[in-house]
């Protein structure tokens, strides 16, 4: 008896010290900003629990400098004023070191001033419209040349696609990037009347319409393909009248900025088998760590049917940067882990490496998906990493910019007149 | 078992020797080109399927499986064909046991050019679904050898077939016969046709380019331009005079400043201090300085400009060298312009009638409720949203889309029932009287039950499916087509006219409703029970707000946010057609639907800048119809 | 019979006076900026923002509580009052910035050039290349004040004078002012409209000219202003209510129909008290926006506009007190909530989340205070005051009541 309890003792002492060990110092603080309420919550909670899934196989592993990270979770509430007040919070009331997240453009935009005022560091995770490089962001989605140009591209090349319906949902993201293809398809001899272009608002359900117009471009005799920018639950009632339509992806095929996995769970996908989307990562990507991160992500939800997706593969890369660029600088003070971050290569899911770049931007790997009837996607077309560019080449104010934050200190940088145009970003 | 197995080796290692010499030219294509079959690309493929196509039946059917994404590539590099469960070696056409495959995923640009190879052999295919896809892939894109291959096989045994090879024949020799006699009679024939496909085969012949030329220009002339015409303003003529070389552009002004930069002295540029060339005029004063110099190229001139214009004529000409061709072509244009317009304006109208069907069917309930107690209940869009979600858990619980559809309508009907008749009860009734109030607590009930949706069913859209009958559309021709989901909705819009139509003038209910609705205080002497009449009202309003809910989930997303999309259109729709009357209710939904269509016509790029108009439209109608189009008469009205 | 004078008539200004100071006070104590630094800059700035969403309460009850007219277009004026200064924040800050940036070429740069960097520093985001015409005065600060006051004035007296020239009340008109609100954020939310669509102003809280200001200590400017405007126009609108002309509003609200025929004209008042409370709430819409740092169309959506109403419900209609009560208590519970930092329930089985029920909540308790408690919060100083509303009932129970009426007539 009393053996048994000396060892009793013994084990619980161990394991104490084995706790005191991993859990030397005070706990790293990390914030997590992701709406957990109103229209954005159904995106973003999902990027939410990956934070935390991170930080406990992180913890795990015996924590970031031999301390245990801790999160700290706030809910901005799709509002975009409060995504500026609770960075606030984050960053002076809980000194947090890092802050991962935002979706929107326009909750990255709300959130910058205050990130760049106090400089605090933002781990942003979703493909966005570029023409932005803060000092104090890492963008770990994708920017428009790893998405919607090689998109295209593999429109024009490989679905001989001649005739252009850009449609999407009015705000700041499709705008821009609807820009820029625009620019990029007539350098590319695409002629002004090709391209047609058409907004609609948040959560659009009717759609008879816009789909009649798109069909009947295809009068002309060239090839029409449709890029979607359309956001959230406007796709159901798309991809519903597009299917009763009766437009196969053969004859008109949808190529998707914004629809992935999760989106498409909400759908019945039998009638959109062939339509297409592009991403830089899909569930269905071959790869070890792949597979390692579903059944993380599995095991931690506790659901089997859970479904991964882009954004959770960059809010996995940016973790990972991050806590590389941490053990690098020895510190978590924002400059030094910036200084270091640069450069850091970490492992993407697709069987590839994701370098963070000087302007603050990963390299990523181009893959193009076909819908298949279960609501994944066949991998048609997968290119090498591609690293993102924040200015854009193809239109003319952009295409002088350059952004080199350890080289020149400077995210909006002219290399006309060689000269910073301002170390802040534009809100 | 083992002993089974090592026959099995025996008898495949047999085979294999044999099975090389089966189709050795396959073979060969096959192991020369393993990397492009493993990712082929559209544009470089088309030689690689010609070889295989010319290997022979296997080749074919290698193409045939690839193209159907049966085709896999074993660990060793060998071709196999997956059907189901059997595995077959493409080139001996053997089965192959014990293999794991890696299925091979052409796109969908290399599959098309797969199909279209095989298009001449398959024209003549016993089985008429391969017949009809090579039909399919011909109508994207033929070539002058498959137009030849389809008028040898003209024939078919299936009539649906003879007419579809028929006009494609037509079709192609507009586009690709040599002979333009041929050509123009195949545009005679088809004139006045409206179908996508004809117009697809007429405007390529139509395409013009803009040229510039000093004197007549070569090819077939659509047109001459005039410039400071509305087809060519004057800087678009300059531009293209530009573009041809023959006129140096004008001087920008981020190119003017950059010259002056650069011949900055001593603080001076030309002569001109450097702080008075914030001015643009003395910029220019600066930059002719600089120009008298010799400093920086002489800038393009307005005079330049003139004689440039004046030395040159502008063209549309025509990519068709043949006029004959194009003049046909004109002409069948023309005609078919006309029907064109009439039919696209039909489409609008039954894209109009359908979503004005929809705005009945979301306003019809508040309507009733509105008109007999004058309440506003702004939890209507949330009962909208509890039938469409009855719906959704009501086929999730039956798999039969058809039985779940005929189960949920009843069931979403009694769900809101009950739920407005609950509403009724605990909330309404003790707010007679005070309409403002009633609206607020209601608006209360509607974000608590908003929220309660997100709780039990998530933020996620969920899925609600049309069985199979309902998928697809009704279509007349190419222009005139609306999907039959639309055309259900629009069935049952008119289903429940008639139904409270029927209610209301056929039944005791009904008259009891109309005398409440017309004078409360005499009904409730005549010894109606006024409590009663509105709660029955209430809860008939709930309940087709429930099936509104059901139909709207069919064709658009179920969120709890569904019901929010509706609710501001839907009391649009009751205050435009007026109080308490169903004809005005419809003549709103009419009118709000078909305005909302034509103002999307009139601006399609931006549907968000339709709605706005069509509010102001409104706030607009209200001044010079208060009571809506069909006002209510009778005592109530004054009240 | 001479009047008491004015605030001996209404003590309860004086009462809400004191309040705000001594809150104003208390704040700026424990700030960062001037004192212990006990409350962090951003809950000053929340609690700035309250005070200018109190505010608008205030003339939400002006425009419900004393004329019946029941508004739900009134958030509408606080955004546009909002889009108005953030104009010119926009501008300005982004005038210094691109002057700076023009400054590193030799030449110095022509006016037009200045205004088409700031246009594609500005518009670039939303990919458009011209200034568009409403933003022809947004380089004066002076001219976008006066915007302030004349963009929601005139909106509110063209809208106010249309509705009521046509004797639209009741239940259409508040549908009516929901439309307008709505017609007006699916306007802002087009790209073309010009003011960036969606993305709407961001990084308003950086205010041109004062660089070398912390944000700790312009949150504490910005709420003294907030609390400054508040009382001021308090004790206007506390003015406006106790004269004749508050009971002649109140009359309105009452009887519209026999005022009219008592030889008032209506309409003119009503068009008074709804143009002017438009103007206030837009005056604390441009208080708000420069501390929540971004304004979108969002923030008009017809939905914004119902809380006003709600926060006015609580607090209780009919008592200016009451409207900021509402505000305040309503406004920083919901905020505290849906915060995630109130503590979850733990009921047997299931674990209420605040996040996930404080709508279901906060819904359901509206329901409650409409039917049993219709003077919401402030009918608890009534009580205490001893200030019993005489029971009067606006009408006289003809036949066309029904049988209802006879039940209420004897409560």
């Amino acid at each position: 008896m009393t053996k048994l309890t000396k060892i009793l003792m013994l084990t619980s002492a161990l394991t104490l010290a084995h706790a005191a060990h991993a859990q030397e110092g005070e706990p790293i603080k990390i914030g997590v900003l992701h709406s957990l309420s109103g229209t954005m919550a159904i995106s973003e909670t999902t990027l939410k629990d990956t934070v935390l899934m991170l930080v406990e196989q992180q913890n795990a592993k015996g924590g970031v400098l031999g301390r245990p990270l801790e999160a700290v979770v706030v809910d901005p509430a799709s509002d975009w004023p409060l995504f500026a007040e609770k960075a606030r919070e984050l960053l002076t009331v809980s000194d947090v070191d890092a802050i991962f997240g935002c979706w929107t453009s326009v909750s990255r935009k709300s959130v910058l001033p205050v990130i760049e005022e106090l400089n605090g560091l933002l781990f942003y995770p979703v493909q966005y419209e570029g023409e932005e490089s803060s000092k104090n962001v890492i963008y770990t989605g994708a920017a428009p040349n790893q998405q919607a140009i090689p998109a295209v591209d593999y429109m024009t090349e490989e679905l001989g696609v001649e005739k252009w319906a850009l449609l999407g949902t009015d705000y700041v993201y499709p705008r821009t990037t609807n820009n820029i293809l625009d620019a990029y398809l007539k350098s590319k001899g695409v002629a002004e009347e090709d391209i047609f272009v058409n907004y609609t608002p948040f959560g659009h359900s009717d759609w008879s319409k816009i789909v009649a117009d798109v069909v009947a471009l295809g009068a002309d005799g060239k090839k029409v393909g449709v890029v979607s920018t359309i956001n959230g639950d406007a796709n159901v009632g798309f991809y519903k009248e597009l299917a009763a339509a009766g437009v196969s992806a053969d004859d008109i095929p949808v190529m998707a900025f914004s629809v992935g996995e999760e989106e498409l769970s909400g759908l019945d996908t039998a009638n959109l088998v062939g339509h297409l989307a592009a991403w830089n990562y899909f569930q269905t990507a071959e790869s070890d760590q792949n597979t390692a991160f579903i059944e993380g992500w599995h095991e931690f939800t506790g659901d089997t049917n859970r479904v991964t997706n882009d954004p959770m593969e960059a809010t996995m890369i940016g973790f990972n940067a991050w806590v590389a660029a941490v053990e690098k600088a020895g510190t978590t003070d924002v400059d030094p882990v910036l200084d270091a971050i640069v450069g850091i290569e970490v492992p993407n899911l697709t069987g590839g490496t994701a370098t963070v770049l000087p302007n603050h931007h990963l390299t990523k790997p181009v893959l193009i998906g076909e819908i298949r009837e279960d609501g994944q996607f066949d991998i048609v077309s997968q290119t090498e990493p591609v690293p993102g560019d924040a200015w854009t080449d193809y239109l003319p104010e952009s295409a002088v910019l350059d952004a080199d934050w350890p080289g020149k200190d400077c995210g909006m940088f002219n290399t006309q007149t060689n000269s910073c145009v301002q170390v802040q970003s534009n809100y | 078992m083992t002993r089974f197995r090592l026959l099995a080796a025996c008898v495949m290692a047999l085979f294999l020797p044999m099975a090389a010499l089966a189709n050795p030219a396959l073979d060969a294509v096959i192991s020369d080109n393993l990397g492009q079959i493993e990712k082929p690309s559209r544009r470089s493929v088309q030689p690689l399927v010609e070889q295989i196509a010319a290997t022979g039946p296997e080749g074919l059917a290698l193409l045939r499986a690839w193209s159907d994404r049966r085709l896999g590539l074993t660990a060793e590099g060998r071709a196999v064909i997956v059907d189901g469960s059997s595995v077959l070696d493409a080139v001996t056409g053997q089965p192959v046991f014990g293999v794991e495959p890696r299925m091979l995923r052409p796109n969908s640009g290399v599959r098309g050019v797969i199909d279209s190879a095989m298009v001449a052999g398959a024209l003549n295919d016993p089985d008429a679904r391969r017949r009809s896809a090579a039909l399919d892939a011909l109508a994207r894109g033929g070539t002058p050898e498959q137009l030849a291959a389809l008028r040898a096989a003209l024939d078919d045994p299936d009539p649906v077939l003879v007419a579809r090879k028929a006009r494609l024949e037509r079709l192609l020799t507009i586009q690709l016969d040599k002979d333009t006699q041929a050509r123009v009679a195949a545009i005679r024939d088809m004139a006045g046709d409206v179908s996508l496909d004809f117009r697809a085969a007429l405007n390529p012949l139509l395409a013009m380019q803009r040229v510039v030329s000093a004197g007549q220009p070569q090819g077939n002339v659509a047109r001459e331009l005039e410039v400071g015409s509305d087809a060519l303003p004057r800087d678009a003529a300059l531009a293209l005079l530009v573009d041809a070389g023959v006129l140096q552009p004008r001087l920008t002004s981020a190119e003017q400043r950059g010259a002056l930069a650069a011949n900055l002295r001593n603080g001076q540029v030309g002569g001109i201090p450097v702080e008075q060339l914030s001015d643009p005029a003395a910029r220019d004063r600066a930059y002719d300085a600089l120009e008298a110099a010799g400093a920086v190229p002489p800038a393009a001139t307005e005079a330049e400009a003139e004689a440039a214009l004046a030395a040159h004529r502008f063209f549309d000409l025509y990519a068709e060298p043949s006029p004959e061709v194009t003049d046909a072509a004109r002409a069948a244009q023309i005609r078919a312009q006309l029907r064109l317009g009439a039919m696209t304006g039909i489409d609008l109208g039954l894209d109009a009638l359908s979503l004005a069907s929809i705005y009945f069917l979301a306003a019809i309930g508040l309507a009733v409720t509105f008109g007999v107690m004058r309440v506003i209940n702004m939890a209507h869009g949330e009962f909208i949203m509890m039938g469409a979600y009855t719906g959704y858990t009501v086929q999730t619980l039956i798999a039969d889309r058809t039985l779940s559809l005929v189960v949920a309508l009843p069931l979403a009907f009694a769900v809101t029932f009950a739920a407005g008749v609950v509403l009724y009860r605990l909330v309404i009734r003790h707010l007679a009287h005070r309409p403002l109030e009633t609206l607020l607590a209601t608006f209360g009930v509607s974000i608590a039950l908003q929220q309660l949706a997100k709780n039990i069913f998530g933020t996620q859209a969920r899925p609600l499916t049309a069985p199979a009958w309902l998928e697809g559309s009704v279509t007349v021709n190419d222009v005139i087509s609306i999907s039959s989901i639309r055309v259900a909705i629009f069935v049952l819009a008119l289903l429940f006219l008639g139904l409270f139509l029927f209610i209301m003038k056929r039944t005791r209910l009904g008259l009891e409703v109309r005398a409440v609705t017309q004078n409360p205080g005499m009904a409730a002497s005549m010894g109606i029970n006024p409590d009663r009449i509105a709660m029955m009202t209430f809860g008939l309003g709930s309940g087709i707000a429930g099936i509104a809910g059901v139909a709207i989930g069919l064709f658009a997303q179920v969120t709890s946010e569904l019901g929010q999309g509706y609710i501001v259109q839907s009391f649009m729709t009751v205050v435009v057609g007026g109080v308490g009357n169903i004809w005005g209710t419809l003549a709103g939904a009419t009118l709000i639907g078909g305005l909302s269509k034509v103002i999307e016509s009139l601006n399609p790029g931006n549907t968000l800048a339709a709605q706005t108009f069509m509010i102001l439209f409104i706030i607009i109608f209200i001044q010079f119809r208060p009571r809506g189009i069909i006002p209510q008469r009778g005592r109530a009205a004054e009240a | 019979m001479t009047r008491k004078p004015f605030i001996l008539q209404n003590p309860s200004v004086l009462i809400v006076l004191a309040v705000l100071a001594v809150f104003t006070l208390a704040v700026t104590l424990l700030s960062q900026a001037y004192g212990t630094g006990a409350l962090p800059t951003s809950t000053v700035k929340v609690l700035g923002k309250t005070l200018c969403l109190a505010l608008a309460a205030v003339a939400m009850d002006l425009v419900w509580g004393y004329l019946g007219i029941l508004s739900l277009g009134q958030m509408a004026f606080f955004a546009l009052g909002g889009y108005m200064i953030g104009q010119w924040l926009m501008y300005a800050r982004t005038e210094v910035i691109v002057a700076e940036a023009l400054a590193q070429n030799p030449i110095p740069p022509t006016p037009q050039e200045l205004r088409d960097g700031v246009t594609n520093q500005i518009f670039g985001v939303v990919g458009s290349a011209d200034l568009p015409l409403v933003w022809s005065f947004a380089h004066s600060l002076s001219l976008q004040l006066m915007l302030v006051l004349a963009v929601p004035g005139l909106l509110a007296l063209v809208f106010g004078w249309l509705a009521f020239r046509s004797r639209v009340n009741g239940v259409y008109l508040s549908i009516l002012t929901q439309a307008m609100t709505l017609a007006l954020a699916l306007w802002l939310f087009q790209n073309d409209s010009g003011f960036r669509g969606n993305n709407g102003l961001s990084g308003l809280q950086n205010i041109p000219g004062l660089d070398d200001v912390s944000q700790a200590r312009l949150s504490v400017w910005f709420l003294w202003a907030s609390a400054g405007t508040l009382g001021l126009f308090y004790v206007l609108a506390a003015w406006l209510v106790s004269g004749k002309f508050g009971s002649v509003i109140r009359a309105i609200r009452d009887d519209e129909t026999r005022v009219r025929f008592l030889g008032y004209p209506v309409e003119g008042f009503k068009l008074v008290v709804f143009t002017l409370a438009a103007m206030i709430t837009a005056v604390a819409g441009a208080l708000y926006y420069p501390q929540a740092g971004i304004i979108n169309p969002a923030e008009m959506m017809p939905i914004a506009s119902i809380y006003l109403a709600v926060w006015v419900a609580i607090g209780g209609r009919g008592r200016l007190y009451g409207a900021v009560i509402g505000a305040v208590v309503v406004s920083l519970l919901s905020s505290w909530f849906t915060g995630g930092r109130a503590p979850s329930v733990h009921l047997p089985g299931y674990v209420v989340n605040w996040v996930d029920w404080w709508q279901v909540a906060l819904g359901l308790s509206f329901v409650l205070v409409t039917l049993f408690a219709p003077k919401g919060i402030a009918g608890i100083f009534d009580r205490i005051g001893g200030l019993a509303r005489p029971r009067r009932h606006g009408r006289d129970l003809g036949p066309d009541q029904g049988a209802l009426q006879e039940r209420e007539a004897k409560a």
